[in-house]
C-alpha cells in the first residue's frame, strides 16, 4: 500500500454564446451634462466581474477614463433586452453591443468638439485621459467634460448611441446536421498532477496548469479570478460532487454542505494559469467567452492522471475513493 | 497568471489604453464589506412568506387534495394550486420556439419526480407557511416509476412525461439530433484499432452560495416589482408573462446582484408564482429556497451517458468516431433539449477527423428535472472525449499529448457540422502547456501552427 503518483493531460475547446446563436443583446449609452457615460444595460452580473469588463470596452471605445463610465443594468424598466447571463456569452454578446453604442456616441462627442474647435470631427481624436484634441496639434484640445457641456447648453445635442449584437440563428439540417453552433471558440489545456493513496482510494491534485487561450484579456486580473474558480470547479466535479451518489438510484442525495461534498481550500491544487491571446475576428476586442471552458479540462486530466498513478480507469464521474477502491480490487482480482 | 504575448503576436494590436488594463472591480468594496445589497436584503413591511407542498413521490396520480386544514391555521393568507394558474402547463425555451410545453407550474394531475410542487401556501411568517404546508393532504396514486435512461428508452416503460408521450425528446431530425460527415463505417474498416468506451455522469449542483429566489412588491398601479436573483431578465419576465397571462407591462424585474449562477438562476421557477401569490393576496411576497431546495429541487447539471466508438491508425490518425449521447432531462425539458443538441454541436471535440457520426438523445426519467449548468452538453463530453483520447493514446503506444497534437484541429479543416475551422489555437496551448508542465514532445509539435501545415 503506497502513494502513488501520476500525471494527465486533456485538451478541448469551447463555443462562445448560445448553442446556434439567435441571442441578442442591447445596450445604451449617453453622456451626462458632465462628460461621464452611462451605460444602460439589462445583463446581469452572476460575480464574475461583468459591469467592469463592460465598463472597459465602452471606457476604451469612447476614449475616456474607465473611472468615468458607469453600469446601470438589471432593470427591466430602464435596461434595453439582454438574453441573459448564461453560454459564455456576455463579454462577446454584450460587449459587441456596447462598443455600436459607444462608437455612434463617440462619433456624436467629436462632432460637438470639431463645432467647438472649428475643425473637422475626421481631425480630432481622444487622449484616453478626457481630453479630445487634433490630430498632430495637441495643443489645439478641449476636454470631454466641456464638450458634453457644450452639447447639453449650447447645441442642444445628446451625445449617445444605441447598440445591438445579434449572431443570426442557424437551424441544423436534419440528416446531415450541418449548423453554424457558433462563431468563435476558445481553447484549453491542462496537465494535472495527482497523489493517489492506493489504500484509501484518496485523491490529492497537487498541481494544475492551465493553459487557456481566450481570444483577449481585456481585464488579466478578472480574467485570472474567473478562470482559477472555474478551474476549482473542474477539481470539484472531477472528485467530489453529485447530487446523486448512486444514480440512477435516487436515495442518499446530500441537502446541505455537510452532506454535499465539494473540495476546501486545503483540497485544492497549487494552480497555475497561463493565457494565450488569438483575437476573434468578432470579438469584442478579439475576446472569446472562456466562463464556462474554465471548468472542464481538468476533470479528464485528473481522470486520466489517476490511471497514471494506479492503472485502473474510472468512467464515471465524479471519480471517488469508493469507485477508485472497487477497481483495484478488480484489478487485482484479475492478476 | 502569465500572458504569453509571443503566440499570435501578429493579430494583435497591443498598446489600447483601457483594454487589458487589469482595474480592480468597481463592486469589490462592497461585495467585502458586506454592503452589497442582495435581493433577500430587503425587508419589506408586511411582508409574506411562500413555502411549497411538495411531492413526496417519484411518480403518482393525484386523486385529491384537501387544503381545509391549512387554511385554518394561523397566519396562513393564501393557499395557491393549480387551478390559481392562468396557464399553468408551459415551458422555458418556448419564447425560441423550442416546444412542447410539458411541465406544470402546480401539479393538478399527476406528479413526475420527488419533489414536484403542488400547493403553493402563503403566510406571515416562514414558521407559519411551513406548518400549514404540512396540514396539506394530497391523495397519491403511486405509479411505477424509472430512472435508468437505458431502462426508460426500452418499449413498454412507464411513459413519464404525456405531453411528450415517449421518454424522449423528438427533435425535427427525429429521436436525437444527428450528425452525418463522411463514412463512419469506411472509417473503421481503414483502422487498425477500434476501441468502444461508455462513460458516464451523476446530476451535479451548482451549490451557489445565494440560493434561488425573490421578492414581489404590488405597486398599486396594477404593476409588480420583483426583486430577483435570475440569470436572464427578460427570459424571466417574458415566462413570467405567458404563466400569468398577464401584460408584460405590468411586470418590473430588478436584478443584477447574484451570489453565485452557473446556470442555475436560467430556469423560471420562483418568479411566476410569487407574483400570482402578490397579485392575489395584494401583498409583497418573498420566495426563497432552502438550501435543502436548491440541492434536491433546483435543477441539476443533467446526468450523461456517452458511446464512443474510435477507429485509428497506428500512426496515430484518428480515421472514424461514432458518438452515442444521453442527456438525463429528469421529468420535465427545461433547457435540457438545448444541452443535448449543444453535444452534438461539439462532438467530435478539437480534432480533425474525417468520417463522424453523431447521436444525441434527451431523455425523460423520473427525478429532478436537470437544466442549465456551466458548460453542460459540453463539461462531460470532453471528460469522455479526453478520457478516450487517453485510451487510444495508450492503445497504439503513444505519447498522449503527441497523439493530441496529430489530430488537433486547424485553421481550414472542414469540421463535422460542416463549417470551416478558423481561430483555431488547440496546438498551441498545448506548445505551452508542453513547456510549462516540463512534458517535452517531437520538435515537429513545436513547429505546428493552428494556421496550416508547419
Amino acid at each position: 500500500m503506497a502513494i502513488r503518483r501520476g500525471r494527465g493531460v486533456a485538451a478541448v475547446n469551447y463555443p462562445t454564446g448560445m448553442n446556434l446563436g439567435g441571442d441578442p443583446s442591447q445596450a445604451l449609452v449617453h453622456s451626462t451634462p458632465t462628460g461621464n457615460f452611462m451605460v444602460t444595460l439589462s445583463s446581469v452580473d452572476l460575480g464574475q466581474g461583468l459591469k467592469q469588463v463592460m465598463a472597459q470596452i465602452c471606457a476604451e471605445t469612447i476614449g475616456v477614463p474607465t473611472e468615468r463610465v458607469i453600469i446601470d443594468t438589471a432593470d427591466t424598466d430602464t435596461g434595453p433586452h439582454c438574453m441573459g447571463t448564461f453560454a459564455s456569452r456576455g463579454t462577446h454578446r454584450i460587449g459587441n453591443a456596447i462598443i455600436q453604442a459607444a462608437r455612434e456616441a463617440r462619433h456624436v462627442m467629436l462632432e460637438v468638439a470639431a463645432e467647438a474647435l472649428e475643425v473637422n470631427a475626421t481631425d480630432l481624436d481622444t487622449d484616453g485621459e478626457g481630453n479630445i484634441h487634433v490630430k498632430g496639434a495637441p495643443q489645439r484640445s478641449i476636454s470631454i467634460f466641456d464638450t458634453a457641456l457644450t452639447a447639453h447648453f449650447k447645441l442642444g445635442l445628446s451625445i449617445s448611441g444605441r447598440g445591438m449584437f445579434l449572431v443570426p440563428r442557424s437551424y441544423p439540417e436534419t440528416e446531415t446536421g450541418a449548423m453554424k453552433p457558433s462563431t468563435c471558440y476558445a481553447h484549453a489545456c491542462t496537465v494535472a498532477d495527482v497523489e493517489v493513496d492506493d489504500e484509501t482510494g484518496e485523491v490529492t491534485v497537487t498541481s494544475v496548469k492551465n493553459v487557456f487561450e481566450i481570444g483577449r484579456a481585456l481585464n488579466p486580473r478578472m480574467v485570472e479570478q474567473q478562470l482559477v474558480g472555474g478551474s476549482w470547479m473542474g477539481i470539484s466535479h472531477a472528485l467530489y460532487e453529485t447530487t446523486e451518489p448512486y444514480y440512477p438510484s435516487r436515495e442518499h442525495g446530500g441537502t446541505d454542505f455537510n452532506e454535499y461534498l465539494t473540495p476546501g481550500p486545503g483540497d485544492l491544487a497549487e494552480t497555475e494559469t497561463i493565457v494565450l491571446e488569438r483575437p476573434a475576428t468578432d470579438g469584442p476586442y478579439g475576446a472569446k467567452g472562456p466562463g464556462e471552458m474554465a471548468a472542464n479540462p481538468q476533470i479528464p486530466a485528473i481522470a486520466n492522471a489517476i490511471f497514471d498513478a494506479v492503472g485502473v480507469r474510472v468512467d464515471t464521474l465524479p471519480i471517488t475513493p469508493e469507485r477508485i477502491l472497487r477497481a483495484l480490487k478488480q484489478q487485482r482480482a484479475a492478476h | 497568471m502569465k500572458l504569453a504575448k509571443d503566440y499570435f503576436a501578429d493579430e494583435r494590436a497591443d498598446g489600447l489604453h483601457e483594454i487589458g488594463r487589469g482595474l480592480p472591480r468597481a463592486d469589490l468594496p462592497g461585495h467585502v464589506t458586506g454592503k452589497t445589497k442582495y435581493f433577500a436584503d430587503r425587508s419589506i413591511p408586511g411582508m409574506l412568506h411562500l413555502k411549497m407542498v411538495r411531492s413526496p413521490h417519484h411518480h403518482a396520480r393525484i386523486r385529491g387534495i384537501d387544503t381545509s386544514e391549512a387554511e385554518k391555521h394561523p397566519g396562513v393568507v393564501k393557499i395557491l394550486t393549480a387551478r390559481d394558474v392562468p396557464h399553468n402547463v408551459y415551458t422555458i425555451l418556448i419564447l425560441i420556439q423550442i416546444g412542447p410545453e410539458d411541465e406544470q407550474v402546480l401539479a393538478e394531475d399527476k406528479v413526475r419526480w420527488k419533489g414536484e410542487a403542488v400547493v403553493a401556501v402563503v403566510a406571515d411568517s416562514e414558521r407559519a407557511a411551513n406548518e400549514a404546508a404540512a396540514k396539506v393532504k394530497v391523495d397519491y396514486e403511486v405509479l411505477p416509476a424509472v430512472f435508468d435512461m437505458d431502462e426508460a428508452l426500452k418499449p413498454g416503460a412507464p411513459v413519464v412525461n404525456e405531453y411528450h408521450g415517449q421518454n424522449y425528446y423528438l427533435y425535427d431530425s427525429g429521436e436525437c439530433r444527428k450528425v452525418r460527415f463522411g463514412d463512419v463505417e469506411a472509417g473503421f474498416a481503414e483502422a487498425d484499432f477500434i476501441l468502444e468506451e461508455t462513460y458516464r455522469s451523476s446530476p451535479i449542483e451548482h451549490a451557489p452560495a445565494e440560493t434561488t429566489g425573490c421578492v414581489v412588491v404590488p405597486e398599486g398601479n396594477d404593476r409588480f416589482t420583483c426583486y430577483t436573483n435570475t440569470q436572464a431578465m427578460f427570459f424571466t419576465l417574458d415566462n413570467t408573462s405567458i404563466i400569468l397571462q398577464m401584460p408584460g407591462h405590468q411586470l418590473h424585474l430588478v436584478g443584477g446582484t447574484v451570489g453565485g449562477g452557473f446556470g442555475g438562476k436560467v430556469d423560471v421557477i420562483v418568479e411566476p408564482i410569487a407574483i400570482l401569490a402578490a397579485k392575489l393576496t395584494g401583498r409583497p411576497v418573498s420566495f426563497v429556497y432552502s438550501r435543502y431546495e436548491e440541492m434536491q429541487i433546483s435543477s441539476p447539471r443533467a446526468a450523461e451517458k456517452i458511446v464512443i466508438k474510435d477507429g485509428v491508425t497506428k500512426d496515430g490518425r484518428l480515421v472514424a468516431r461514432k458518438v452515442t449521447g444521453y442527456t438525463d432531462a429528469g421529468a420535465y425539458s427545461r433547457h435540457s433539449p438545448y444541452g443535448a443538441q449543444k453535444g452534438a454541436a461539439h462532438y467530435p471535440g478539437p480534432y480533425t477527423v474525417p468520417n463522424v457520426w453523431i447521436d444525441t438523445y434527451c431523455v425523460y426519467t423520473n427525478r429532478t428535472p436537470s437544466s442549465a449548468m456551466r458548460g453542460f452538453g459540453v463539461t462531460i463530453a470532453d471528460f469522455a472525449l479526453e478520457v478516450q483520447m487517453d485510451k487510444l493514446a495508450r492503445l497504439i503506444a503513444m505519447d498522449p499529448l503527441e497523439f493530441r497534437f496529430i489530430n488537433a484541429y486547424r485553421d481550414g479543416d472542414m469540421k463535422a457540422h460542416r463549417q470551416v475551422t478558423e481561430g483555431a489555437a488547440l496546438i498551441e496551448c498545448m506548445q505551452e502547456a508542453s513547456r510549462a508542465a516540463s512534458w517535452p514532445v517531437a520538435k515537429r509539435f513545436y513547429d505546428m501552427s493552428s494556421r496550416g501545415e508547419g
